[in-house]
């Protein structure tokens, strides 16, 4: 089912948590709503839920506008960060809820086998008698999937599915959301700040900030052509030097840096760890190392610039370096961005 | 002994077991002692004297009454208290300790003075013929009184820990507010509304002070076990009333153990596996 936000608002007490935001989520899509602590994107989970009411604007399911739906019409499946599975039900039971608390009346023999049925897809079959004490995290999460799908959902909505769980755990359980949500191809809104998590697992990301969307578009449109500085900082580990502009280029040291369309005057410039290269001389920023920090990828190199800009570069690791080493920082790719 | 890391093990479990035999166990084992003094024949004579049988009837009747109007009313109060904020919220929380703090002659008399047929709830009541002072009834509303925190204090902490989000999940499944109230809260609360019940019910069992000023104390029909034990007491017949009292330590110990083991299989979810 399509989504549609029209404008819709939010405000807590004397907090406003979402100013204004519309957008469109195509029938099948899996969009991540991605932003820091903060940013609204919980709160617009939980309005197109139901779980709280836009104070303005409108929310359409298809064609029917939803805003005033409560939530146990509104045929949403959700999944907590926490899980939220009832304790003193057991896996099976959990997952049987929504369906013995439904209007349309179904026998025992129909629920049960719905019940296998995803206990399967979740891959927990010996587990239908356990409680949720008596399993780990991963299946908790899980078991509250197979919850929310119990009920035919027309929308998934998922808030930080993976928050609360170990790095490796999460990793796997992504890919696996990425093939349930293909083989089912129902309407998904997952909620996350982890970039990494939103850019492996989305068609779309939508990127929020102070309550509004700052951007959003395919992975691969967010990740090459960030809109704002913010943007560029949010999605991942970035280095930022205040640089002039004169006649189209900025210069940092010996670089230059192509900035057209910005009036001369002061910019920022933004450089990522992995567009940047160390050399021992040549066209670049001078700069003396301060500390090289060594990962399975390859080598991280912290340098001082001769300008007082920390700056942090990720080489190659077979590229001999040491620390208090002088040297040059080459830039493959820098985006520009006005001074603000 | 395994090394412990946490200190005072062996001073803490000393005056522990001290304080349990000096102030628990040895006037319950005197207790025991003396009715045991008597022989088989004697004891059952005496506990099972009709003026003996009328007052467990009546004293475990109305415990039950009073136990079973707490249950209701107590939830309702506790589930107020953490759901909602509103004026006097703090006050109304103060308040449920009273009963605990006053002297239960106290609230006997002044219970006594409202439902007397002269009173301000007995002469409303009278009119509608319904009497409440000197009947079972008035037995019924001292216990009420008296035992109403042990439901409210331990359901409510409960309640506050419950997780909204489990509320949210059950109404985004679909479940009505009553099918939420049924199928997720009520059980979660169970164990607590368990140790509650039974707090409650031992107490009212037990409760002498406040009963006895409302209560009419009419043998056969509103005299209490405490107080027959209390009678027996006063004539000096100490093996009577610890015979008669064992019978409410007997009821009261089987109906805690009962709970308990009701508590443990509503809690077996937290079991590990």
């Amino acid at each position: 089912m399509k989504i549609r936000l029209d404008n819709v608002v939010k405000t807590f007490e004397t907090f406003r948590a979402v100013h204004g935001v519309s957008l469109e989520i195509e029938s099948g899509e899996l969009v991540a709503l991605l932003g820091p602590s903060g940013s609204g994107k919980t709160t617009i989970l939980r309005m197109v839920a139901g779980l709280e009411y836009a104070d303005a604007g409108h929310i359409y399911f298809g064609e029917e506008d939803a805003t005033d739906i409560p939530v146990r019409d509104r045929g949403v499946g959700f999944v907590f960060q926490h899980y939220a599975l009832f304790p003193h039900m057991t896996v099976a039971e959990n997952i049987a809820f929504g369906m013995k608390v439904s209007k349309t009346r179904r026998d025992k023999a129909t629920i049960d086998a719905r019940v296998a049925d995803l206990l399967r897809l979740v891959q927990l079959d010996g587990l239908a008698e356990r409680f949720p004490g008596q399993i780990s995290g991963g299946q908790r999460q899980r078991v509250a999937l197979a919850r929310a799908l119990a009920v035919d959902p027309k929308v998934l909505l998922l808030d930080e599915p993976f928050g609360a769980l170990d790095a490796n755990v999460r990793r796997d359980l992504r890919r696996w959301l990425r093939e349930i949500h293909q083989e089912l191809g129902i309407t998904t809104l997952f909620v996350t700040h982890d970039q990494e998590e939103a850019l492996d697992l989305a068609d779309r990301v939508v990127i929020l900030d102070k309550g509004q969307i700052v951007q959003q578009g395919t992975p691969e449109e967010v990740c090459r052509n960030p809109a704002s500085a913010f943007v560029m900082n949010f999605l991942g580990d970035t280095n930022r030097i205040s640089a002039a502009v004169s006649d189209g280029v900025a210069r940092l040291g010996e670089a230059e840096i192509p900035a057209p369309g910005f009036a001369d005057g002061p910019v920022e410039i933004f450089l990522r760890p992995s567009d940047l290269g160390w050399s021992s001389s040549g066209a670049g920023i001078p700069a003396t190392v301060a500390r090289v920090i060594d990962r399975p990828a390859g080598r991280r190199i912290l340098a001082m610039t001769a300008t007082g800009d920390a700056v942090e570069l990720d080489v190659a690791p077979e590229t001999r370096v040491n620390a208090r080493e002088q040297g040059v920082i080459t830039i493959e790719r820098a985006r520009v961005y006005a001074a603000g | 002994m395994a090394r412990r890391i946490l200190p005072g093990f062996p001073l803490a479990l000393g005056i522990t077991l001290v304080y349990v035999s000096i102030i628990v166990v040895l006037p319950l084992g005197a207790l025991v002692f003396k009715a045991a003094s008597l022989g088989f024949e004697d004891y059952w004579r005496i506990v099972s004297s009709p003026r003996a049988v009328a007052s467990y009837r009546v004293t475990a009747l109305s415990a039950l009454g009073a136990t079973v109007f707490n249950l209701v009313f107590g939830m309702a109060l506790a589930w107020v208290l953490v759901r909602y904020r509103f004026p006097g919220r703090r006050f109304i929380d103060a308040l449920v300790d009273l009963p605990f703090a006053l002297p239960t002659a106290v609230a006997g008399i002044a219970l006594t003075t409202l439902f007397a047929e002269n009173g301000w709830f007995g002469s409303v009541l009278a009119h509608a013929g319904i009497k409440v002072a000197y009947t079972p009834l008035g037995i019924m509303v001292a216990m009420a009184f008296t035992s109403l925190p042990f439901i409210v204090r331990t359901v409510q902490p409960v309640l506050e820990d419950l997780d909204p989000a489990l509320e949210e999940a059950a109404q985004t499944l679909g479940g009505s507010d009553r099918s939420i109230f049924l199928r997720v809260i009520l059980p979660l609360l169970t164990p607590a509304l368990l140790a509650g019940l039974s707090l409650s019910f031992a107490r009212s069992l037990g409760e002498f002070g406040a009963i006895i000023f409302i209560a009419g104390n009419q043998p056969m029909s509103t005299e209490i076990t405490a107080l027959l034990a209390f009678i027996r007491l006063e004539e000096y017949d100490y093996q009577a009333a610890a015979a008669i009292a064992s019978v409410l330590l007997i009821t009261a110990f089987l109906m805690l153990a009962v709970t308990n083991i009701l508590q443990a299989r509503a809690l077996r979810y937290t079991a590990r596996g």
